[in-house]
Order: C-alpha cells, then structure tokens, then sequence
C-alpha cells in the first residue's frame, strides 16, 4: 500500500487523524496534515482506506 | 419524460408529528431523482441535489462557488446590505480559493485533533460543574438556558478569548443572525454589532495580547497580513459557528435520546468511549441541524447524474436528507448508536467543510457520556408537542426544552 498525500489541498479538517492516528498527523502552525509513513502495513489499511474516503478536500490517494 | 408540474417550493416543512425527520417532501425528491428542480422565495428555481454520493461529489467539485455574489447563487433571503466598512463579510465562509484558504489557515491550528483532545479535562470541568448548578436548582429547569447554550459558550470564549460575560449580548445577536423570522433590517443590525464588537476586542488584543485566537489574528492585522475587518468577520464567524450549533446539538440531541430510551440506555450504561464516538456521529447524521442546504453557484458546466448543471445555475445540497439516503445508510431513518455513520455530511464536505468539527465532536462526547449518567431519571417536563422547534432557524434545535429529574 502507497499514500500520496497533497498539502496544498488539505484543509486541515483532521479527519485523517481521526480514522488512522497511526499513519496521519497534523503540522503544529496550521493543522495540515503531514504523513508518518507512506507505505504503512496491511492492519492499517481499513482505517487509511477510510481517511481517504472522509478527507474532505479528496487529499489522500492510496494505491494498493 | 415532460414534467409540466412547478418546481416545489423550498425550503419545505416538517411532519409535525416527526420533529426530527427531514420534510417528507424531501425523501420524494431524492426517490425521483438525485438532482430535482426546487423554486426559491425570489422565484429561482435551482438545482436541489439530495442523493449523499452526489452531494460529496457537487461539494468537492471547486467548479461551484461558495461565493454569495456569484452569478445564480441560491440565495436563502432577501440579502443583508454590505457593510459600509468594507468586507463586512462573514469571514471565509462565503469565499472561494485561494482567498478561502489563504483566510481560513489563519485559524486551523487551535482545531487540530490533539490540540483540541488537549482541551477534554477542561471541557470535562465545564460540563461538571454546569450539571452541579442544574442539580442544586429549581425543577423543572430549561435545558437549553442552564446547559445546551452555556457549555459551547464557555469553551469558544476561552478559545477565542472572548470575555464570557458578554454571551447576553453575542447569544442574542447570534439568534437573530441566524433566523429566517427576524427582519433583514433587525438581522443587519445584529450583524454590525457583533462585527464590531469582534472588531473591538481585536483591537484591544493589540495592546493587551492572550493566548486566545483573537489575540493571533490581531498579530496578522498588525503584520500587515490580514484587514481588521476580515479579522473581526473571522471573529464573528467563529464565535456564532462555536456555539449555536453544539448548543443545538445538545439540546436536540437529547431530545431525541429521551424520545429513543432503548438507545439513551446504551449510552448511559456505557463507558466504553468508542460507543460514546459513535453515538456522536449517529445523532450528527440523523439530526442534520444545518437544515437549509450548502449553497452554491455553477462558474462552468458540470455533466453529473444524467443532467447539466449549467454555469450561472444554483446548487443546494440538502445535507439533511442526504444522511437519509437508503443507499449509503441502512434503515436511515432509525437512530442506531451503534453504526457506523462516519460517512455523515452533517459538517458538509469540500474546502468548506465545518473547521470547529473536532471541538464540537469533543464537547458533544463529554456531553453526551456525562450528562445522562449523572442524571439518570433526567425527562421532559412538558408534552413533546409544546415544544418550540426551531423551524424557521438557518440551524435547527429547539428553543427551549424543560427538563426535570
């Protein structure tokens, strides 16, 4: 699994966080969203599959 | 297929007998079709989009404008006149990129999910210490006066940096911004006074700077990087979006708990928090209290569902019956705390998606997983139907909701 994540659409709603805290954070001065890992492991998926899905400004790519 | 019939008039009413199901109107429209023609009070008839799939679609879609000014844009009254200092906006709510975004990062940070989680001990305190005073009152008591409209209050001053005592004179002001009853000139009048109260305090966070959000945007103003008044519409976008709507939220939602006490039995019998998460976005979903639609206006042609949006058209997503649509919910018209209704577009979705959600999701968890276990035998103190339901409100909720134990 590969995540491609595009800053400059973010708009620092945190919803990724919510789903997968594991694979998502946010920056401290403006709360965009930054990734901790692009490639995370397979018990991750659902949840990276779901940020993907709820990120309102469609940010997050994921390529199985 | 010709439909000589007129476009139905929007917005529509509620069953008087299901105070919190979307207008049965509505759920026509989305079984006929996911974009149908509405006629607004002006007499325009734009497109109503009632399907949840191309409502997130439409949202996301940065070809509609969330600007009021666009060509077609669906206004929802009579519109306010512009301040004569200029903007007078309400901060970048109804903006487009990159203006919106340039505006709206100023303030993303202090809602960031672990700055706002920071937040959970304090916001515990408030909720505590508001059901203390309740418990120690007279009953029956207002649910909304003594507790729904305080706690959201009281978080988003402290945020802000807004002093509390003034929520008579910003609670009032708000509640006539945000209704559809109250004359545009009385709207109008309330809009200034809080644009320049916002603009005040801006002004006096210059010399006697907090750590509050008014304090940040008054650095900017100084830097050069922000007008004062875009400053003070941000301010007042802020502190009417922090807390009517939780305020709402709060007191429609339990409402609707003590009329479902198989699910308000779940939650007060719970201490699980992920039961608690749930609960939270399965009344978002099913009371959908921003009842008049996203608005937006088409800058091109867009080709969705069978039809064209033509540039120059109004948009309306009606979020309300799109949490009802049978194809991304089961059953969608049972509250069920226990699915997964994270899919909800009760914040809407897109840039504009609702930027306060992780502190109204924080304070509705504390809420909503405090207030029934510390007040178990808690029920309305008057019939269901004595209730004023905010109909003509911009958000929906109830007016007042006696409560006794």
């Amino acid at each position: 699994m590969k995540i491609t994540l595009d800053q400059d659409k973010c708009v620092a709603s945190g919803q990724c966080v919510m789903a997968a805290p594991d694979v998502f954070d946010q920056r401290d001065e403006d709360g965009i969203a930054v990734l901790l890992t692009s490639t995370p492991g397979d018990t991750d998926a659902d949840d990276v599959h779901h940020a993907a899905a709820v990120c309102p400004a469609v940010a997050i790519r994921v390529q199985d | 297929m010709v439909n000589d019939t007129a476009p139905p008039f929007f917005p529509m009413e509620r069953a008087a007998a299901c105070p919190f199901d979307p207008p049965p109107a509505l759920h026509d429209l989305q079984d006929q079709a996911p974009l149908t023609r509405v006629r607004l009070w002006d007499g325009s008839t734009p497109w109503l989009v009632t399907r949840h799939a191309e409502q997130r679609t439409l949202l996301a879609d940065q070809r509609l404008s969330a600007a009021i000014d666009s060509p077609g844009y669906p206004l929802p009254g009579p519109a306010r006149p512009r301040d004569s200092k200029g903007g007078g906006s309400i901060g970048f709510i109804l903006m487009d990129d990159p203006e919106h975004a340039r505006l709206r990062r100023m303030v993303t940070a202090p809602f960031a999910i672990k700055r706002v989680e920071a937040l959970r001990p304090a916001i515990q305190k408030i909720v505590d210490d508001l059901i203390d005073e309740m418990l120690a009152g007279p009953r029956p008591v207002d649910l909304v006066e003594a507790f729904a409209l305080p706690v959201p209050s009281l978080v988003i001053c402290a945020l802000l940096g807004v002093p509390y005592t003034d929520h008579d004179l910003f609670q009032g002001h708000s509640r006539n911004l945000i209704s559809r009853s109250v004359p545009i000139e009385e709207r109008s009048a309330s809009f200034t006074a809080l644009h320049d109260y916002l603009d005040d305090l801006i002004g006096s966070k210059l010399d006697h700077p907090d750590d509050g959000l008014l304090s940040q945007l008054a650095e900017r103003v100084r830097g050069g990087e922000l007008k004062r008044s875009d400053a003070a519409g941000i301010g007042v976008l802020l502190l009417v979006a922090g807390h009517e709507t939780t305020a709402n939220m709060i007191a429609l939602g339990t409402l609707a708990l003590l009329e479902h006490p198989d699910q308000l039995a779940l939650l007060r019998d719970s201490d699980d928090p992920k039961l608690v998460a749930s609960a939270v976005e399965e009344l978002l979903r099913y009371l959908n209290i921003t009842h008049t639609g996203r608005r937006r206006a088409a800058l091109e042609d867009i080709d969705i569902a069978g039809v064209t949006i033509r540039a120059g058209e109004g948009v309306i997503m009606a979020n309300d019956i799109g949490n009802r649509d049978p194809s991304m919910f089961d059953a969608p018209d049972d509250l069920d705390l226990t699915r997964d209704a994270r899919r909800h577009v009760a914040f809407g979705f897109g840039v504009h998606q609702c930027l306060g959600q992780p502190l109204a999701r924080l304070e509705l968890q504390v809420v909503y997983s405090t207030l029934y276990r510390r007040i178990p035998t808690l029920r309305r103190a008057t019939e269901l139907d004595a209730i004023p339901f905010k109909h003509d409100g911009a958000v929906y909720g109830v007016y007042e909701l006696p409560v006794s134990w």
